[in-house]
C-alpha cells in the first residue's frame, strides 16, 4: 500500500476489472423501497417497548435576553410528562459544537438567539410532549439583539477573526486601471428543508453506553458530541444511519443537538427516547445558509478585462462558530468563480448576530463567491455596454493567466473553454440573444433576458484532515459481499455508486452485494458526508478493502491451483482461473478452510492536498469540476414576477460512474440552487424572529417552477486528470451554481430598461426584489458606480 | 345514529370505535396501524409527503382524490376508501405509477416519494386527462421535492399515469362500488359525550339542532385550516362537527343566473362550474392551495372562519357573491363583504352557520379580471390579490366592482377607485388616472413575511391598470407571463370531479 491507502500496482500482478456496474445509469439502490414505502427512516424504525418521546423548550418571545426565573412546574405536571432536563442535568460537556465549544445543548443563563432550546421534555407521547413543552414560566431581562449584517457591523462583533487573501498589489493595479466601479450587494440565506427533519433515537445500552439513531450527515461527530455531553468514553456510543430524508448540509453540524438531548434522556430514564422536530421548531432552531452582504470593486479596462479586484464578503453567521470558518473560506476560494484576477484583495468578515448558527449547505459558501464574480462580470459588461458573456469569456483562466488568489493554478482551464464554447453552440445563445433583444424592442411589460454563467468548484475539504475515509468489507463464505462505510446516505446515491465499484471489484452482481448502514462501531472516526466528496473518498475506501480481500484470495487460488495471478479474473458471480471456471463462493469457502482473512477495513486519503491556512498558502483542492449554464426568463415588469423559460445544462463530471444518478444530481442541485436565488425568501422580523418557519411561508420551487425547456447533459470528459475513482468527479455542490445562470438572466432582463445601468437586484429575486431594482433603475439607480 | 367511523382499506371495511375529534388519519396510520410508508412532512399540509388517495362515489362512479393525512381529521374518511402506499404494492408487483418512478429516477432521498406516489395513483384514475407537462405539475403542485429538481418525477407521470388504469383498484371497481354504497348511510355519527364528541350530522336540520345545543362547537368542512390549530397550535378542540355528510350542503347549482355553491362543496368540484364561469377564476382556482387542499378544502369552510388567507373572497367580492347563513330558526344573506368585519372576526350570530353562497355571472356588458401575485406561482397564498368587474357600455365604464385582498386586514373593496372609474373611457387611459390614484387611499396594507406595505401598494396600482389594458383589448399575452388558459386545455377534465356524494 502506498501513502494514501491506493494499493501499488506492482504489488501482485491481477487481471484488469472488467466494469459491469460502473458507468451503468443504474436506479438508486432504494429506489424500489422508497416508490414502495418500506424503506424506513428513523422515525419508521419500530420502537422498543416503552419509548419515550422528547420535545424541545424554548421561548416564543425571546430573541436575546438573560434568564431570570424559570418555573418548569407546569410542564412537570402535565399529563404524560415522565421527566423535564436542563443544563443542569448533563453529566458531561454542555456543548454539540462541531469544533469550538460555543454550541450549548441546553441554554444556561442565556437565551442567544430566538429558538434556542432551554429544557428538554420527556413525555410517554410525543403529543404530550409538545404540548407540555409550551406550559414554562420564564422569565428574562430581555437585551437588544443584533440581527442583520449591518447591525453586527456596527457593533463590530465577530464568531471567528477576519482572514484575507492577497495577489499583487490591488491597491496599485485599481489605481491604474482604466475603468472602475463598485457596488454592494446582499445574498439572501436559504433553509435547507430537507423533508425528513432532524430526528434522533437513543436506546440505553450496558454499561452507561447508548446507540443512537441519528439523521446525520456526520455520525462520527455526533458519536463524538453524544460522548462528550454524557461524560462518558467515544467507545461508550455508536451511532447509526441507514439513510436521511435529505441532508443537503443541514444535517453536518446540525444533528448533533437531538441526538446528544435524546441520549441524555435516554441515559436518565433507561428507556429509548425520540426527538423529532416540529418543522417550524426545526427551520427556527437550525442554521441555514449564511447570507451577505458583498461590497466590492473592481478596475478593468477598456475590453473589460479585469485588472483588480477587492471583495469584501460580510457574512451573517449567528450566535456561534459552528462551520463557519470552511464556509467563508470557500467563499474567498470561489470569489474569482472561473475568472482570473491579476490584482486581488479578498477579504472575509464572519460577523456574530443573534440570530440561528448558520451552517453547511450544499455548495458551503461557494456559490455566494460566485454570484459575487457574475454581478462584477455584468457590472463590467453593462457599463461598457457589451455582452456579458464575451465579458466572461475574455476573464476565464487560460494558459497563461491561471492562478487563482490563494495561488492554486488552475490545471483544467481548457475544459472550461471546451465546455462553454459546446453550451454556446447547442444553446444557440447568439441568436436567442438577438431573439431576445427583438423581443424586448416590441414588448413594453414583459422582458427577456438570457445569461451563460460558468462553474468551476474546488474539490476536498478544505480543512485537510476530514479527506480521508474507511471502508469495511467482509466476503462470506456463500460469496455474498457485506459493505459498509463511513459515508452517510441522503438520498444522493453514495451506497448504489460504491456497491456498483465493490460489485465490479468482487466480479459479482449488485444483488450479491449487501449495503449496511453506516455504523461508527464499523468504520471510526469518519469526516462527514459532504464537500461532494462521498463517492471521491468512500468508493475508494471500499474498492481498497475489496482489493485487498481479492489479492489475498488470488494469491491463495494462485498457489492451489497453480496459476499466474494474472490469470485470475473475477466476473459473474465466478472466478476463472486460467481455464477453469468456479463459483466465487467455492472459490472463498476454500479460501476460508485454508485460513485466509476474507474481511479487510479499507482506508483511503486524498492525496495532493497541501493547503495551509496560516500561511495561505498550498494546493487546497484535488481538482476542479466545472460546467455551464444558459437560462432565458421573462420578468413582468408590472409586477415582478417572473417565468424561467429554457435552462440548458452542460457539466463535467469527469468519467461517470452512474449517469442516471449524476444527472439527479445536476438537475436536483441546479433547482435547488434557482430556489435560493428566486423564491426562497428568509425572513426575520424587527425584533429578530424569524417569520418564514414553514413551507407555509417559505417556498421552496414546485413542480411548475423549474424551466418549461429544461435541457440537461453530460460534458464529454477526457476523464478526470487526477487518479480519482474510474475518473470520476465529484457531483453533489457543484450544480447548485449553475443556477447563478437565472440571477443573472433576471439581471439581463431588467438591464434593458436602461442600458448602461446597472440592476440593483439582489438575491433572492422575489417579485418584490425585482421590482425594487426595475423602480431603481427606471429612476436611474444602479447597483454599482 | 352510529358512534363509529367505516372505511374501506384494501377491501376491507375497517370500523373504528372511540375516534376523538382531533384525531388526524397520519396519527392513526403511523402510530396505530404502524404503517409507516405514508410520512410527515411539515404537519400543516404544505409539502404532500403525507398524501393518500380518498376513493369516492362521483355520480356513481369511483373517483380518488389525493388529501393530505396530516390535516386530515380521522372521522373525515367515513364512508370512504382509504389508499396508502402500502396498498399499491400487490404480491410484490409496483403499481405502474412506482414502477415509472423507480425506473425513471424520480426518488433521490425517498422521503416524498410516497406522497408523490400517491398523487399519481390519483391522477393514474382521473378520467379523461390529456398527457400534458401541465396537467402534470398542476396536480403535483402540492407534492414538495427538494433532491429530485421534479424532472423524472414529471417524467414518470407522463409515462405512466394517462393510460386507461389498469390496476387491482380498476379490477375490482364494481366491488368497491358496492361497499362504499353499502357504506353510505344517512344515521348521525357521534362519538363521545356531551363535553367532548366528534360529531357528524347527516341532514341540515341536525346540524341546526346540534349546533344550537353546542355553540362552542368547532365546525368543519374541509379540515384545512383547522387541521393546522391542530397540528400547528395545539388547540384543544372538545367538541367537533364535521359537516362533510350533511345531504345537499354539497350541492352546485350552474344556472344562468349564476352559481349557487353548497358550504361544503370543495374547491376540487366547484371547478368546472367555476371555469365555465369565468376563465379568469378558472386560473385563480387552480392556484389555490394544491390538489389536495382543493379535494378537501370547501368555499364555505374559507369564508367562514374568516380566514385571512383567503384568496377567492376578493374574487367573489367583485363579482358581488351573497353569503347565506342560517340557524334552527332563520335564514339570511348578505354580501360577502359585509360579512368580513375585521381581522378574523365575521357577521355570523352564536348558532349561526353558512349554508352557502351565490356568485352571480357576469353579463355581457360585463368584464371580469382577477390577479394573484405571490411568491411562487403553484400553492403559495397571495401577497396582493386583485378582483375587477367592469361593467362597459359603449366603450364607458358605468360601474366597478373592485376587491383586493392582501391590503388590509380582510379582504376589502376599493371603493374610492370604484367612484372614480365610474365614466372612465377603456380607449382613453388618462381617464384612468383618478382611480389609480384613489387606490392610494382606498387601503393602508401592512408590511409581512410575504410582501412590504409599498410592494403591495405599488403592485395594486398595477393589477388595476392591468384589468384596465385588458379591458380596453391589449393582448393578454403581451401582459401576463402565463395567460390564462392560453394553452389547449384538457376536454372534460375538471368534470370527473364533480361534487362527492
Amino acid at each position: 500500500m502506498t501513502a494514501s491507502g491506493n494499493p501499488s500496482s506492482d504489488e501482485l500482478r491481477l487481471a484488469p476489472v472488467q466494469t459491469h456496474h460502473v458507468r451503468k445509469p443504474l436506479n438508486h439502490d432504494s429506489a424500489v423501497k422508497h416508490v414502495s414505502g418500506t424503506a424506513a427512516y428513523i422515525d419508521d424504525i419500530p420502537e422498543p417497548i416503552g419509548t419515550l418521546h422528547l420535545a424541545p423548550g424554548w421561548a416564543r418571545d425571546v430573541v436575546r435576553g438573560r434568564i431570570r426565573s424559570l418555573d418548569l412546574e407546569p410542564v412537570r405536571k402535565a399529563p404524560g410528562v415522565v421527566a423535564v432536563l436542563t443544563a443542569n442535568d448533563i453529566p458531561g460537556i454542555n456543548d454539540c459544537s462541531a469544533a469550538l465549544g460555543d454550541d450549548p445543548v441546553l441554554a444556561e443563563t442565556d437565551i442567544l438567539f430566538y429558538g434556542q432550546v432551554i429544557f428538554l421534555v420527556i413525555a410517554e407521547t410525543r403529543d404530550q410532549a409538545r404540548r407540555a413543552a409550551r406550559l414554562a414560566q420564564l422569565v428574562t431581562d430581555p437585551l437588544t439583539p443584533i440581527i442583520t449584517a449591518e447591525d453586527a457591523v456596527a457593533a463590530d462583533i465577530t464568531v471567528l477573526p477576519d482572514y484575507q487573501f492577497r495577489r499583487g498589489s490591488p491597491e496599485t493595479g485599481m489605481t491604474a486601471a482604466e475603468h472602475k466601479l463598485a457596488g454592494v450587494f446582499h445574498i439572501g440565506g436559504q433553509e435547507h428543508f430537507y423533508l425528513e427533519g432532524q430526528i434522533a433515537m437513543a436506546i440505553p445500552q450496558e454499561d452507561g453506553g447508548v446507540f443512537v439513531h441519528s439523521s446525520t450527515q456526520h455520525p462520527t461527530e455526533v458519536q463524538h458530541t453524544v460522548a462528550k455531553v454524557l461524560g462518558v468514553p467515544d467507545a461508550a456510543v455508536t451511532t447509526e444511519i441507514r439513510r436521511m430524508g435529505g441532508g443537503f448540509g443541514g444535517k453536518e453540524s446540525q444533528a448533533n443537538q437531538w441526538a446528544a438531548l435524546a441520549a441524555l434522556a435516554a441515559t436518565r430514564t433507561g428507556r429509548t427516547c425520540k426527538l423529532r422536530l416540529d418543522r417550524d421548531d426545526d427551520m427556527i432552531m437550525t442554521g441555514k445558509r449564511h447570507d451577505f452582504r458583498v461590497e466590492w470593486q473592481a478596475g478593468y479596462d477598456g475590453e473589460g478585462r479585469i485588472r483588480a479586484v477587492d471583495m469584501h464578503f460580510l457574512a451573517r453567521c449567528g450566535y456561534s462558530a459552528d462551520l463557519s470558518l470552511g464556509v467563508n473560506d470557500r467563499t474567498m476560494f470561489h470569489a474569482d468563480s472561473s475568472y482570473f484576477y491579476p490584482d486581488a484583495l479578498i477579504r472575509s468578515r464572519r460577523l456574530r448576530t443573534d440570530t440561528c448558527s448558520n451552517t453547511a449547505f450544499r455548495g458551503f459558501g461557494g456559490p455566494q463567491g460566485m454570484l459575487s464574480a457574475e454581478r462584477m462580470i455584468d457590472a463590467i459588461a453593462i457599463h461598457l455596454g457589451k455582452d456579458p458573456l464575451e465579458i466572461r469569456k475574455l476573464n476565464f483562466y487560460d494558459e497563461s493567466r491561471n492562478l487563482t488568489p490563494y495561488g492554486m493554478p488552475v490545471e483544467e482551464h481548457e475544459v472550461l473553454h471546451d465546455l462553454t464554447a459546446q453550451l454556446e453552440a447547442s444553446s444557440h445563445y447568439w441568436e436567442r440573444r438577438k431573439q431576445v433583444k427583438e423581443f424586448n424592442a416590441v414588448s413594453p411589460v414583459l422582458k427577456k433576458g438570457l445569461a451563460l454563467t460558468p462553474v468551476k468548484f474546488g474539490i476536498s475539504f478544505t480543512l485537510k484532515h476530514l479527506n480521508q475515509a474507511g471502508a469495511l468489507v467482509h466476503l462470506y463464505t456463500d460469496g455474498s459481499v457485506h459493505l459498509n462505510h463511513g459515508g452517510t446516505e441522503m438520498g444522493q446515491g453514495l451506497y448504489q455508486k460504491v456497491a456498483q465499484v465493490v460489485a465490479d471489484e468482487f466480479g459479482v452482481t449488485l444483488d450479491k452485494v449487501r449495503i449496511t448502514a453506516t455504523n461508527t462501531s464499523k468504520v471510526p472516526n469518519t469526516g462527514p458526508t459532504a464537500a461532494s466528496s462521498g463517492t471521491d473518498l468512500n468508493a475508494m475506501a471500499a474498492r481498497n478493502a475489496a482489493h485487498a480481500i481479492k489479492a489475498r484470495l488470488v494469491e491463495y487460488l494462485s498457489e492451489a491451483y497453480g496459476c499466474p495471478t494474472d490469470l485470475i479474473g473475477f466476473h459473474n458471480n465466478q472466478v476463472r482461473i486460467a481455464d477453469r471456471v468456479i463459483p466465487l463462493k467455492q472459490a472463498a469457502k476454500e479460501a476460508h478452510l485454508a485460513r485466509i482473512q476474507l474481511s479487510h477495513a479499507g482506508f483511503y486519503a486524498t492525496p495532493k492536498i497541501t493547503w495551509d491556512r496560516d500561511s495561505a498558502t498550498g494546493r487546497p483542492f484535488y481538482y476542479f469540476a466545472y460546467g455551464a449554464s444558459c437560462a432565458e426568463v421573462t420578468v413582468d415588469i408590472m409586477t415582478g414576477e417572473m417565468t424561467i423559460d429554457r435552462v440548458d445544462l452542460l457539466h463535467d463530471v469527469g468519467h461517470s460512474i452512474n449517469p442516471a444518478i449524476d444527472i439527479g444530481q445536476i438537475e436536483g442541485g441546479f433547482v435547488q440552487g434557482m430556489g435560493w436565488l428566486t423564491t426562497e425568501e428568509l425572513v426575520w422580523d424587527d425584533a429578530g424572529r424569524l417569520r418564514t418557519h414553514a413551507p407555509s411561508t417559505y417556498k421552496i420551487p414546485a413542480a411548475a417552477d423549474i424551466p418549461a425547456d429544461f435541457r440537461v447533459n453530460l460534458y464529454e470528459s477526457k476523464g478526470n486528470p487526477q487518479e480519482t475513482i474510474y475518473r470520476s468527479k465529484a457531483v453533489g455542490e457543484p450544480p447548485v451554481m449553475l443556477a447563478n445562470s437565472v440571477f443573472c438572466a433576471i439581471t439581463d432582463a431588467i438591464a434593458s430598461l436602461n442600458p448602461g445601468v446597472v440592476p440593483d437586484l439582489n438575491a433572492p429575486a422575489t417579485p418584490e426584489a425585482i421590482m425594487k431594482a426595475v423602480q431603481a433603475i427606471r429612476a436611474g439607480k444602479g447597483g454599482a458606480e | 345514529m352510529r358512534d363509529t367511523i367505516r372505511f374501506l382499506k384494501n377491501g376491507e371495511v375497517i370500523e373504528l370505535a372511540n375516534v376523538g375529534p382531533t384525531d388526524t388519519l397520519l396519527d392513526y396510520l403511523r402510530l396505530d396501524r404502524r404503517e409507516t410508508g405514508t410520512k410527515e412532512g411539515c404537519g400543516e399540509g404544505d409539502c404532500g409527503a403525507c398524501t393518500v388517495a380518498i376513493g369516492r362515489l362521483v355520480e356513481g362512479r369511483l373517483s380518488y382524490s389525493p388529501v393530505n393525512s396530516c390535516i386530515q381529521l380521522l372521522a373525515m374518511i367515513d364512508g370512504t376508501e382509504l389508499v396508502t402506499v402500502e396498498d399499491l404494492t400487490s404480491d410484490g408487483k409496483l403499481h405502474p405509477v412506482q414502477r415509472a418512478m423507480a425506473e425513471l429516477n424520480g426518488s433521490q432521498c425517498g422521503f416524498c416519494t410516497p406522497g408523490f406516489v400517491m398523487s399519481l395513483f390519483t391522477l393514474y384514475h382521473a378520467e379523461g386527462m390529456s398527457r400534458s407537462r401541465k396537467a402534470v405539475t398542476e396536480w403535483i403542485a402540492g407534492n414538495l421535492c427538494r433532491c429530485t429538481g421534479y424532472r423524472p418525477i414529471i417524467d414518470a407521470a407522463l409515462e405512466s399515469c394517462f393510460d386507461a388504469a389498469d390496476d387491482a383498484f380498476a379490477w375490482r371497481a364494481t366491488e368497491t362500488r358496492d361497499k362504499l354504497r353499502q357504506l353510505a348511510d344517512s344515521r348521525d355519527i357521534f362519538i363521545g359525550d356531551s363535553s367532548r364528541f366528534l360529531a357528524s350530522p347527516a341532514s341540515l336540520d341536525g346540524l341546526a339542532a346540534l349546533y344550537q345545543q353546542h355553540p362552542d362547537a368547532t365546525l368543519v368542512a374541509g379540515a384545512t385550516d383547522v387541521g393546522l390549530w391542530i397540528t400547528k397550535h395545539l388547540r384543544d378542540l372538545p367538541k367537533v362537527i364535521w359537516l362533510g355528510r350533511i345531504e345537499g350542503m354539497n350541492r352546485i347549482e350552474d344556472t344562468p343566473a349564476g352559481l349557487l355553491i353548497g358550504a361544503t362543496v370543495t374547491y376540487q368540484s366547484a371547478e368546472g362550474a367555476i371555469q365555465r364561469l369565468s376563465p379568469d377564476l378558472g386560473e385563480l382556482w387552480s392556484r389555490i392551495g394544491s390538489k389536495q387542499v382543493r379535494a378537501s378544502g370547501t368555499i364555505g369552510g374559507n369564508i367562514a372562519n374568516g380566514s385571512p388567507i383567503g384568496d377567492t373572497p376578493p374574487a367573489l367580492i367583485a363579482l358581488g357573491t351573497t353569503l347565506e347563513l342560517q340557524d334552527t330558526v332563520n335564514s339570511r344573506a348578505l354580501a360577502l363583504e359585509d360579512y368580513f368585519l375585521d381581522y378574523g372576526k365575521q357577521d355570523r350570530r352564536p348558532g349561526e352557520f353558512v349554508t352557502g353562497l351565490f356568485v352571480p355571472r357576469p353579463d355581457a356588458n360585463q368584464i371580469f379580471r382577477c390577479y394573484k401575485i405571490s411568491k411562487r406561482f403553484d400553492q403559495d397564498i397571495s401577497s396582493v390579490m386583485g378582483a375587477f368587474l367592469f361593467t362597459v357600455i359603449g366603450g364607458t365604464i358605468t360601474e366597478a366592482r373592485i376587491a383586493y385582498g392582501g391590503m388590509a386586514a380582510t379582504p376589502r373593496r376599493a371603493k374610492g377607485a370604484e367612484t372614480a372609474l365610474i365614466n372612465a373611457q377603456l380607449e382613453d387611459p388618462s381617464t384612468w388616472g383618478a382611480a389609480m390614484k384613489a387606490l392610494m387611499s382606498d387601503y393602508t396594507p401592512l408590511s409581512d413575511m410575504r410582501a412590504s406595505a409599498s410592494y403591495r401598494m405599488e403592485t395594486a396600482r398595477a393589477l388595476l391598470a392591468k384589468a384596465l389594458m385588458e379591458a380596453s383589448g391589449s393582448d393578454p399575452s403581451g401582459l401576463r407571463l402565463r395567460p390564462a388558459f392560453s394553452a389547449p386545455e384538457e376536454p372534460g377534465a375538471p368534470d370527473t370531479l364533480e361534487a362527492a356524494e
